[in-house]
């Protein structure tokens, strides 16, 4: 369970979230919202990457201003382009980076890593440069190397916004398939409208939040004033 | 020169990647000492049987020592101006040799296995304030991101060729791109749990 209480958040003088208190405890939950109205930043806030200039966020009891790392293993965290975040040069070692910090054995993370080529369909690009990779390659590479360290909640920052209809659909069942608590922010509406929960921002602010067709139909309505 | 690992089974791949990173600063210093052109020549065609050896295509081989090219000419060409052909010879092969062999334990060593050797070797000046995995982390970033780089610089300058834009002017929007993949890798690899 991810907790925000009366969160602010200021890049220098510019206050871009505005008090926002939520409990997110259900296991699918997508976030909505205009360019800058304050998502990414939010999505930033759920593991530790950015800290509320005010308020508390809390995940599972543990706050993100004193558990940082603790948090960051439990909080997986998806970012829009895959280019980012892939770190090694390799398609396996890139796998195997986060492994590496969770103390296994040198065995059981290349049977984890064979494990999640195969999963993923990346199987024939063991060796392969990760640059040389499709968008949607990557894509998958980067959610794969996330989900190899086993965490308990996901947090996805516009996961299909760069791929074509096909990766977007094969990212989609990806994650729509996951047993972890989600966390998605998109502008995909067919893909927020599978999540158990819609939450709408606007201007930093929590417009609405409820069940998804509320929601979407809120934010549809909005935008069209 | 930051070629990618070559997969095939030799005894080039199975030796252990400290064991090349010694033979290569060994043979890098040697070099210095060899002042005949011949038996550089003869250095260079042992490194081409290493290739062999490691089953290297020569194509691969050759297509890695393409970018290093215009700087061997240029220093070729600087040592001919200055002291003479038989130092341009000389200097010319030497820098190949260099070229060639550093590629060669690229191509045959997995980058994991490189940056274990390299935080291995670091680690007893830990007590100093070095911090070996960080190291290692680094030689990873610069082989993943080189190509990148490469990528990005290619597009801006298309960008501004197609605006029918001249000269350095390209310079600028690389750095603004390349500043701002250095922010959002910084923040990739702590949400991945960063190098410790
Ligand atoms: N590092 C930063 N420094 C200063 N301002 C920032 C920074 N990151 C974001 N902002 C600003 O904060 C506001 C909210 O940005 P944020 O990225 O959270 O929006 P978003 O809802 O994710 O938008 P988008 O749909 O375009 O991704 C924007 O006005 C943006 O310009
Ligand atoms: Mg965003």
């Amino acid at each position: 369970m991810i907790e925000l209480e009366n969160v602010h958040h200021d890049y220098g003088d510019h206050k871009v979230l505005g008090g926002i208190s939520l409990t997110l405890a259900e296991p699918r939950i997508a976030i909505v919202g205009a360019n800058g109205s304050g998502k990414s930043t939010l999505a930033r806030l759920l593991n530790g990457l950015l800290l509320p200039t005010s308020g508390r966020v809390r995940v599972d009891g543990l706050d993100t201003k004193k558990d940082g790392k603790a948090i960051r293993r439990k909080v997986g965290f998806v970012f829009q382009d895959p280019d980012i975040q892939i770190i090694m040069p390799t398609v396996a070692e890139d796998l195997d980076f986060g492994l590496k910090r969770h103390g296994l054995t040198r065995e059981r993370r290349a049977a984890k890593v064979t494990a999640a080529l195969l999963e993923h369909g990346l199987d024939q690009h063991r060796d392969h440069p990760a640059h040389l990779l499709s968008g949607g390659q990557k894509q998958l590479l980067a959610i794969a190397a996330v989900l190899i360290t086993d965490p308990t909640h996901l947090v996805f920052d516009e996961p299909t916004t760069l791929l074509d209809l096909p990766n977007r659909h094969r990212v989609t069942r990806l994650i729509t398939g996951l047993t972890q608590q989600v966390v998605l922010v998109t502008h995909d509406l067919d893909l927020a409208a599978t999540a158990d929960r819609v939450i709408v921002l606007d201007h930093g602010t929590v417009f609405a939040d409820g069940p998804p067709a509320r929601s979407i139909d809120a934010y549809v309505a909005l935008h069209t004033a | 020169m930051l070629s990618l690992y070559h997969e095939a089974r030799s005894p080039v791949h199975r030796s252990p990647a400290g064991a090349k990173l010694a033979v290569l600063l060994a043979v890098g210093t040697g070099l210095f000492f060899v002042r005949s052109i011949a038996a550089l020549g003869a250095v260079l065609l042992v490194v081409a049987l290493c290739y062999a050896v490691a089953k290297v295509p020569a194509r691969v081989g050759l297509r890695q020592l393409r970018p290093v090219l215009p700087v061997l000419i240029a220093i070729v060409i600087a040592q001919l101006v200055l002291t003479g052909w038989v130092t341009a010879v000389l200097v010319g092969q030497r820098v190949l040799v260099l070229v060639a062999l550093a590629n060669l334990v690229t191509l045959t060593t997995r980058t994991s296995a490189m940056i274990d050797t390299v935080e291995a070797v670091l680690r007893p000046l830990r007590p100093l304030g070095v911090r070996p995995e960080r190291v290692g982390l680094l030689v990873a970033l610069t082989i993943r991101f080189v190509p990148v780089l490469k990528e990005q610089a290619d597009q801006v300058r298309a960008a501004h060729r197609a605006r029918g834009l001249r000269g350095t002017r390209f310079l600028t929007p690389l750095l603004i791109k390349t500043l701002r993949l250095a922010d959002g890798l910084g923040s990739a690899i702590e949400a991945r749990g960063g190098p410790d």
